[in-house]
């Protein structure tokens, strides 16, 4: 058996799992665990689909073998809501037609909350550099950038 | 495959050197992960050196700075001590792939891929940086560009690992920048790039320079003649149209999907002229 | 069934709001089920073995070592998939393109495939399989494969135009279009303007890669859940191909996660079907990026010569254009469609295009969004704008004074009804936007674009709930939003709110067929059949209103939800609501429904304008985009902000084409650039918001006026694009992509010439 067993903690759940040494931190997530939110678009980290955060990093899962969360703290699409409330920017998403055909959305949803925790009050610019590490092919991007910025006037408590 | 997680540098070098297949060393893994996905690499051994506390850490030396191998490029960009010194080595290591692979990617694997094109290299060699390798017969001291040797190889012997990166003290009226040129605004592998570090002289005179080139030979570049076109000079029209003369003259680069020889050899002149001015700056800032 | 287009509603209620997608919360919270999100109990993975070979024959192949290793469930190769096409040519392509039978024709063709249990074991068996190749010449470009000298791609027969005429063998199609005389039309035009152009081969890039499960079982039955632009047209050609019943073929759409044409075509379904037939399990099969890339259908690459006469007013008269489009290996019809599209936007007394398809060894084309016209509109509008400068006059009203009205002849034959150019460029004339100083090294580009949209096969269900909720069951795919757009009409017809209304795609046993997204064609098609089919639910409404009522039907009507009767006796009745009807539904007959089939007809043309503001570093050739505008006619926009939405990603996908991507073939025509890192699709600091201008010219053959509105988009911005690098930096632009090393060039040479 060339298993490796590891205990993590996955939005905020204690999980346990084995996989094969070469596994991804993605193929764990969606093929052992079923948490299906992030998606293989690359597999190389070009296209920040499968983003999930590790340690309170924002990462690339597909980048990331499994092996390594032994005792981290991985956060994924699936803990972004609390119970049946949305995020502010799940709703921003929703509000502003932020998505399409939705594949990019959970990790655009991840890349953003990692950059409005670090960044609150960010520019135009910070937003779409911020982001540039995930591509959605189907909106231009205008939408998102859109409700990005909403989410995070939303996030600081400022009036609308 | 094994996969291993040492906790100290002696215990990942006996690992290493008690291997008889083909073991990597993982720290961001942003690219050896890369590697095995397409099939280029089947390690029979991965040494994952992220829990190795002193690998770990940016500090202060009596001499300078002390980056660890496993030290992510987001922490660098973290360190307001390093962003005030050196400029030019950070903005490269920030510039290397998306805020996913920065939270993972390190200075010390970007230069062990040993890729012409790789972002932290020229401005750590601009930078003057040394390389602090262990392995199997003790310790040992080299500069950055004595490490890689052609893509993909570097001059580190079997058993042996990078543990960290050292950059001098910054002194005063000195500073570095990085520019690289990319089709797209991010997202890119480098198709030119320079790094330089100036020291200047209380009126401005630069007193030294040093200028490397990324993605313009098999390794990355230093550029000795272009670093004396700006030695004596205050940057002036002259001084950066012979650095841009002496940068494309000195390229010997390849055609491939990324960019042409001719398009590389114009290019990086003019992103030599570019650094060179915003080295400039900084280092008038710098007082 | 037809529609009768004079049912148009003035006041819309729901129509043209914008409320939240009823698939969003699924989507955002990482619900949402796509291709590989999908399993079935004791499923295999399957691995396709692809081609390193730009061409070659398959001398043999040799499976045993693979079969031999532990896990391995299935091998197959072409012997596996025999051919049950019965002479049909164009099916007997897909087969051999699914699993090459003869010879590989591009690099990444398929040429055998495994299933095992899991996908160590499948990679390791790929390893084993044993092909022997004998290498043959092969040709990548569309010019080069023109050459007498050039090898022949495929032994199938060409069809042209002029048989005695001696095509090149790779020629396989010759189309041809327009009226008047061109000679006659050059002879009395003030300025002729000729030139050549190049376009690279383009890919859709959606960001999911092809993936499906697969079950057949022994009795011939099979289940496919598959990411697809058209499930039912995917049932049909698997079946086909696998010699199978259509009917015993079940097939689900997953949610979709970006097609743009390249999921209308097969790719390995067909593969997994055998797999699983073969290994008697299930077999989940999904690319990765890289075969998404060398083994599904890019656009075509395009050489074209545009030649346009006009006279000092700027009228148009006389137009030429020869188009040569790549097609792979096997049959297309680009040639054709670059030909129709070409001049579409212009009123033009003597036009004549030839559309040719041409056979390289790359991976068969396959449609992306409005397939060939973006190039064509990139050569035309170029020449359009060479023109208006040379005769010094604003780019705008040179398009103003040819521009197709209703009544104009189109170039490719039809005349146009109602249309609405003349509004979109009102609308671009003014937008601030053209206002707007420009500094040194920048400049403005302006473009038209044209798309025919389609309608086609349609079939839609409405149940209505116990509680006077309705479920819509609607069979063609929704690929960005036309869920709740069709919500939106169920709710406009029947009158109840959005939210009380849900929208779901059917899969292949519970409808009608419908023909696959494509064509623009979704939300009109399906909207219509959606309006006859809550038509034909309030007939069976009032009907059981009358009988609770005891009165006749025809005192019956249908208002604002509620069954309302009329007339001198009993006008006086309180209304029944939609949930009091749905309710007594046990007793007055049963359950509640409407049915719709049809072939939709009384398509809407739509055409585009775009303004795009660069600045070029001329010391680099980098174009950076400082401002966007998109001005489309929508007819109607149902939900504005998902046509918006195709306004911009449609504009964008088009920025990448005209800015950097492109399939880049070594010498020996292996891709060179199979992955999101050299294949430089649009990152989001690399744009400006994108602008959109809705116009609405009704279309009189829709009951609301729905024009289709996802492709236009892509058809103006390689245009736009190239027409403002040109302004911006005196030279003409003329291979796309403008990528820095291509502008640098350019400038280069314009120095030294």
């Amino acid at each position: 058996m060339n298993g490796i067993a590891v205990s993590t903690a996955i939005n905020g759940d204690d999980i346990e799992f084995l996989c094969r040494p070469e596994e991804t931190l993605l193929t764990v997530l969606r093929d052992r665990l079923g948490l299906m939110g992030a998606k293989e678009g690359c597999g190389t980290g070009d296209c920040g689909a499968c983003s999930v955060r590790v340690d309170g990093r924002l990462v690339c899962s597909c980048l990331v073998l499994g092996a390594e969360v032994q005792g981290q703290v991985v956060e994924t699409i699936e803990g972004m809501a609390s119970g049946d409330s949305l995020h502010p920017l799940q709703e921003k998403f929703l509000e502003h037609a932020a998505l399409q055909c939705g594949i990019c959305t959970p990790g655009f949803l991840m890349a953003a909350k990692d950059l409005l925790e670090r960044n609150p009050d960010p520019s135009e610019e910070e937003i779409r550099f911020g982001l540039a590490g995930n591509l959605c092919r189907c909106t231009g991007y205008d939408k998102i950038v859109r409700a990005v910025q909403d989410a995070a006037q939303v996030m600081r408590g400022d009036a609308a | 495959m094994h996969y291993s997680r040492p906790n100290s540098v002696a215990e990942a070098v006996n690992l290493l050197g008690g291997n008889t297949g083909n073991a990597f060393i993982l720290a961001g893994g942003s690219d050896l992960l890369v590697r095995m996905k397409g099939g280029f690499v089947e390690p029979s051994l991965i040494v994952d050196i992220k829990a190795i506390a002193e690998l770990r850490q940016i500090r202060a030396t009596d001499k300078g700075f002390w980056i660890g191998a496993a030290v992510t490029c987001a922490e660098l960009g973290e360190s307001e001590m390093l962003r005030a010194a050196w400029p030019g080595v950070v903005e490269a290591a920030n510039l290397i792939g998306s805020k996913q692979v920065q939270g993972r990617c390190t200075i010390a694997g970007n230069l062990c891929n040993a890729s012409p094109a790789a972002d932290s290299v020229p401005a750590l060699v601009a930078a003057g940086a040394r390389v602090h390798i262990v392995g199997p017969n003790g310790s040992r001291v080299t500069a950055v560009e004595d490490v890689p040797l052609s893509p993909g190889k570097t001059s580190l012997a079997p058993g042996e690992m990078v543990a960290a990166i050292e950059l001098d003290e910054r002194p005063a009226h000195a500073s570095d920048a990085y520019i690289r040129f990319i089709p797209r605004t991010e997202m890119d592998i480098a198709v030119a790039s320079a790094g330089i570090n100036l020291t200047l002289d209380a009126d401005g005179t630069i007193k030294t320079a040093r200028v490397a080139l990324g993605a313009v030979a098999p390794t990355v570049l230093r550029v000795d003649e272009a670093a004396e076109a700006l030695v004596g000079t205050k940057l002036e029209t002259a001084a950066l149209e012979r650095l841009a003369e002496t940068c494309s003259a000195a390229a010997r680069p390849i055609d491939d999907k990324r960019g042409t020889i001719a398009y590389r050899k114009s290019v990086v002149g003019v992103l030599a002229k570019r650094t060179a001015e915003l080295a400039y700056k900084r280092a008038r800032a710098n007082s | 069934m037809n529609i009768n287009a004079k049912t148009q509603i003035q006041e819309f209620r729901s129509v043209g709001t914008r409320p939240v997608r009823q698939d969003g919360v699924d989507k955002v919270t990482g619900r949402a089920r796509y291709g590989a999100d999908y399993n079935m109990p004791g499923q295999l993975v399957g691995l396709v073995l692809r081609s390193p070979h730009a061409h070659a024959r398959i001398k043999s192949i040799d499976t045993s070592a693979a079969e031999a290793l532990k896990g391995v469930k299935a091998v197959i190769t072409a012997a596996d998939l025999p051919d049950h096409a019965d002479g049909d040519e164009g099916l007997l392509e897909i087969l051999d393109n699914c699993m090459a039978r003869t010879k590989a024709r591009y690099d990444g063709h398929a040429v055998a495939a495994v299933a095992a249990i899991d996908e160590a074991t499948a990679r390791k068996a790929l390893g084993l399989i044993r092909v022997d190749y004998e290498v043959l010449p092969h040709v990548t470009d569309v010019d080069e494969a023109l050459k007498s000298t050039a090898n022949v791609v495929h032994e199938h027969a060409t069809s042209r135009v002029d048989p005695e005429q001696n095509v090149p063998l790779n020629v396989h199609a010759t189309e041809e279009f327009g009226h008047g005389d061109i000679e006659a039309g050059f002879a009395k035009s003030d300025l002729i303007v000729e030139r050549s152009f190049k376009a690279e081969q383009s890919h859709q890039g959606y960001i999911e890669p092809h993936a499906c499960v697969a079950s057949v079982n022994a009795d011939g039955t099979g289940d496919l859940w598959v990411t697809t632009q058209g499930h039912f047209s995917y049932r049909i050609v698997c079946a086909q191909l696998l010699g199978m019943d259509v009917s015993k073929l079940r097939v689900t759409s997953s949610e979709i996660g970006g097609g743009f044409g390249g999921k209308t075509h097969v790719w390995a379904e067909p593969v997994a079907l055998a797999l699983s037939r073969k290994a008697g399990r299930p077999v989940k099969l999904t690319m990765s990026r890289e075969e998404v890339f060398r083994s599904t259908g890019p656009t075509s690459p395009a050489s074209i010569d545009v030649k346009i006469g006009v006279s000092n007013e700027g009228v148009i008269t006389s137009a030429y254009a020869h188009l040569r489009y790549g097609c792979g290996p096997y049959s297309g019809v680009w040639g054709m469609l670059g030909a129709m599209t070409a001049f579409a936007c212009y009123d033009i007394e003597n036009v004549k295009t030839i559309g040719i398809d041409v056979r390289i060894n790359r991976p068969k084309t396959a449609a992306y969004r409005a397939p060939s016209a973006p190039v064509a509109a990139f050569a035309v509008e170029s020449v359009l704008d060479e023109i208006a400068q040379k005769l010094d006059m604003d780019p705008l009203e040179l398009r103003f004074r040819n521009a197709v009205k209703n009544g104009s002849r189109s170039s490719y034959g039809p005349t146009f009804g109602t249309i609405g150019l003349v509004e979109v460029l009102e609308a671009v004339k003014s937008h601030p936007q053209l206002n707007v100083p420009l500094a040194a090294n920048q400049g403005r580009g302006i473009a038209c674009g044209y798309w025919f949209n389609i309608g086609g096969q349609t079939c839609t269900t409405l149940n209505i709930g116990v509680d006077g909720t309705a479920t819509l069951t609607i069979g063609t795919v929704d690929v960005g939003g036309s869920r709740s757009s069709m919500s939106l009409v169920a709710a406009e017809e029947l009158g109840i709110d959005y939210d009380k209304v849900k929208t779901v795609i059917g899969d292949t046993a519970t409808l009608g067929h419908n023909d696959t997204t494509e064509g623009s064609r979704g939300t009109f098609s399906s909207s219509m059949a959606t309006i006859n089919a809550v038509k034909q639910a309030i007939g069976v409404l009032r009907e059981r209103a009358a009988k609770m009522w005891e009165i006749p039907v025809d005192d019956v009507v249908w208002e604002k939800g509620c069954a309302r009767a009329v007339g001198e006796e009993h006008g006086n009745l309180p209304t029944l609501s939609l949930a009091e009807i749905a309710k007594e539904a046990p007793n007055t007959g049963g359950p509640i429904a409407g049915h719709s089939e049809i072939v939709a007809e009384g398509v809407g043309v739509s055409f585009g304008a775009h303004i795009c503001d660069v600045e070029v570093d001329p010391e680099t050739g980098a174009t950076k985009i400082l401002r966007y505008l998109v001005v489309q006619d929508a007819g109607r926009a149902i939900h504005p902000a998902y046509v918006e939405g195709q306004y911009q990603g449609g504009a964008v996908q088009g920025i990448g084409w005209a800015l950097n991507e492109e399939y880049v073939y070594g010498a020996d025509g292996r891709l060179q650039n199979a992955g999101f890192l050299d294949y430089r699709i649009p990152v989001c600091s690399d744009l400006p918001m994108i602008d959109t201008v809705i116009v609405e010219v009704p279309n009189p053959g829709h009951p609301y006026g729905v024009r289709g509105v996802g492709e236009t988009p892509i058809v103006p911005p390689l245009a736009a694009v190239a027409n403002a690098i040109s302004r911006a930096t005196g030279v003409r632009m003329t291979h796309v992509p403008m990528s820095p090393p291509r502008v640098l060039a350019a400038l280069e040479n314009a120095k030294v010439t």
